[in-house]
């Protein structure tokens, strides 16, 4: 028998899969409402890979994220509310609104940064696992990234430092095949296991829609790179149910690609396998999708209510003072 | 202070090791600057003195020196990384512009990048096009970063030292021309403040504010035109970012007229910020306008005669105080 997660988990990740979900979907009416600025990426249909990695980092461990990045914030103790205040600009949001979407960060959580970069963040994780092993912990940094970032210099350097240093890494490659309008067959010559190899580094593919299987290889992972033995990297295969941003028309692809990764979502699978195991029935598990709502419905109203930062506050925080 | 004579590039090193013996938290991280001492031999006796593990020699990665060092920075490290020629910061230049000198804002605050970036500029070596350019201004243009140029062994140690203490990333632009001048640099634990220029001459005539190397053509003009009666104010800015514009206010109000010297291209080039700055405080204080001296608006060439005609001389700045001293 394969394993399995026990039930408490299963339901605590089906919380935060939840969460990530409505809290993605409550963007998409607020965006649609005028009230988000820029652009959006939203992170529906990648939810198990962030509640299956991140939530088995210590508090103390530290994430390098993308700007795809709600979900991962979310899973490493983001709260729905200075998440939601932040993307609508406000002055309780985690970077009191000068940050938006892209840039979702909190130092204290152990969230490096959302970055609009893409490949931004894997040389800040490279930095922050030299960091770690100087300071003589044991403390991890799981960096994600996609397929488009895959391709960029940034991600050869870093994989490249990591292992010739052996640092703490987690390289976490999120395959979710579209760098914006690009597939991933026409981006990525050969593919990531060859690439890890290339750089000596151990390796691993999952289902990225498949909760357990995540959560059982990244947790061999997370131990094998808490243990000093080096980097790893590990790709979850899924899929962008939404566009690049939140209105792109995505002409690149047809609604049946869509459709049949739709019958793969994670959220769902998880509720099947719920009932399959008799953890929750479908009555049940619908609470808890209400509870969810609710809390997503809360935080909406918060950040809406959160004041617009003072005009004042443009020239705060560009330097940290110093003595001359 | 006891007086003691170093060279810029001594300079250099001691006050890395100095800062690296003081706070367990600094190490340097570059090519070549492990047992190789730098390309420049700045870093030179910094790996026999603390190790492999705090003087990283890493591998031609420009973009992950600089990212990498963002990472650690902001996890509680101090780090100095080091870009062997300025040329080479197009390879790390989002984690210098989007990362090192955005997060803290883009944050909100919460987070802070004592992150010192040294690196070598300038041209007058013969090392052509790609590796002889002056571009202080690509950095001085980002918000959040504090950007130093120092012309003498004493501030070579004295702001680099300040730079790694700064919770901010500080590029610190050194001269590859002067890493083998001499100069006094006492022994003493002295800091040189960011933000703060020094005049190197008072003279009632004219202002001249000439950037690093080009502050020693100045001060050599500006013995011969005593020479000839002209006595010249010499302003070393020595930061760039922020500019230390009190200093030049006062100096013009007493002169009247000022002659500003960069060896970056004439278009874009610092000496046009540093006119602008000028024109914004300083206007009614002018007999007349600014003087410019600045490189020709073309790549640096190979060949030392036509390299030598492009950047400034003593010639040029000599040329423009006469210019400027006969409206």
């Amino acid at each position: 028998m394969e394993k399995q997660l026990d039930p408490k988990t299963i339901i605590d990740r089906y919380r935060l899969m939840l969460r990530i979900r409505f809290h993605e979907e409550a963007i998409k009416v607020l965006f649609t409402r005028g009230m988000i600025g820029g652009t959006t990426h939203l992170y529906i249909g990648q939810e198990a890979i962030a509640a299956g990695v991140v939530t088995q980092l210590r508090k103390d461990d530290f994430i390098s994220s993308t700007h795809r990045g709600h979900g991962h914030m979310l899973a490493k103790g983001g709260e729905l509310k200075p998440m939601l205040a932040e993307i609508l600009g406000r002055s309780d949001g985690y970077c009191k609104g000068k940050g938006g979407s892209m840039h979702i960060a909190s130092i204290t959580l152990g969230n490096l940064g959302a970055n609009g970069i893409v490949s931004g963040g894997l040389p800040i994780a490279v930095g922050s696992g030299i960091s770690a092993k100087m300071r003589g912990t044991d403390q991890i940094t799981v960096v994600s990234f996609g397929d488009g970032a895959a391709n960029e210099g940034n991600t050869h350097e870093s994989m490249n430092l990591a292992s010739l240093w052996k640092l703490p890494v987690l390289f976490l490659f999120e395959n979710n095949h579209y760098a914006v309008s690009t597939e991933t067959s026409t981006s990525m010559a050969g593919n990531m296991e060859k690439r890890a190899s290339g750089y000596d580094l151990p390796f691993v593919k999952v289902d990225g829609n498949d909760l357990e299987a995540v959560h059982f290889a990244a947790h061999d992972a997370i131990d094998y790179v808490r243990s000093g033995k080096g980097p790893f990297v590990m790709q979850g295969d899924t899929y962008r149910i939404e566009g690049h941003y939140y209105g792109d028309a995505m002409v690149y692809r047809s609604s049946s690609e869509v459709d049949e990764w739709r019958k793969k979502d994670p959220i769902m699978r998880v509720e099947n396998l719920l009932v399959e195991r008799g953890i929750m029935t479908e009555p049940e598990y619908k609470m808890v999708r209400a509870e969810i709502q609710q809390e997503v419905d809360e935080a909406v109203a918060f950040a809406e209510a959160s004041p617009q930062p003072a005009v004042e506050s443009i020239f705060e925080d560009v330097y940290s003072e110093w003595q001359s | 202070m006891s007086e003691r004579i170093l060279t810029y590039r001594q300079a250099v090193a001691e006050a890395m090791a100095e800062e690296m013996a003081r706070d367990e938290r600094v190490f340097l991280m570059g090519e070549d600057v492990g047992k190789h001492g730098g390309a420049f031999a700045a870093s030179k006796g910094l790996f026999d003195e603390f190790g492999p593990g705090r003087v990283k020699n890493t591998p031609i990665s420009e973009s992950i020196i600089v990212g990498a060092g963002v990472g650690a920075a902001l996890t509680g490290m101090r780090p100095i990384v080091e870009i062997m020629y300025i040329d080479f910061i197009g390879m790390a230049l989002d984690a210098v512009v989007n990362q090192a000198a955005k997060v803290k804002y883009m944050f909100g605050g919460h987070a802070r990048v004592p992150l010192t970036i040294r690196t070598a500029f300038g041209a007058g070596r013969g090392n052509a096009a790609q590796h002889s350019q002056s571009l202080e201004t690509w950095l001085t243009l980002i918000p959040g970063l504090l950007v130093v140029m120092p012309s003498t062994p004493y501030d070579a140690k004295g702001l680099l030292k300040s730079a790694i203490r700064n919770d901010n990333p500080v590029v610190v632009i050194e001269n590859k021309l002067l890493y083998g001048e001499s100069g006094n640099v006492p022994e003493d634990d002295y800091l040189v403040p960011i933000g703060k220029a020094a005049i190197r001459r008072e003279g009632g005539d004219v202002t001249v504010i000439a950037t690093s190397r080009m502050s020693k053509f100045a001060e050599s003009a500006a013995e011969k035109l005593a020479a000839e009666g002209i006595q010249v104010e010499l302003i070393d800015p020595r930061t760039l970012k922020p500019f230390d514009m009190e200093t030049v206010s006062k100096s013009i109000a007493k002169t009247h007229r000022v002659v500003v010297v960069n060896e970056g291209h004439n278009t874009g080039g610092f000496s046009n910020e540093i006119s602008s700055k000028i024109m914004d405080s300083c206007f009614f204080d002018l007999d007349g306008p600014v003087v410019r001296v600045a490189a020709e608006d073309v790549p640096i060439p190979y060949n030392s005669v036509l390299e030598n005609e492009v950047i400034p001389a003593e010639k040029d700045i000599l040329a423009a105080v006469h210019k400027i001293m006969e409206r």
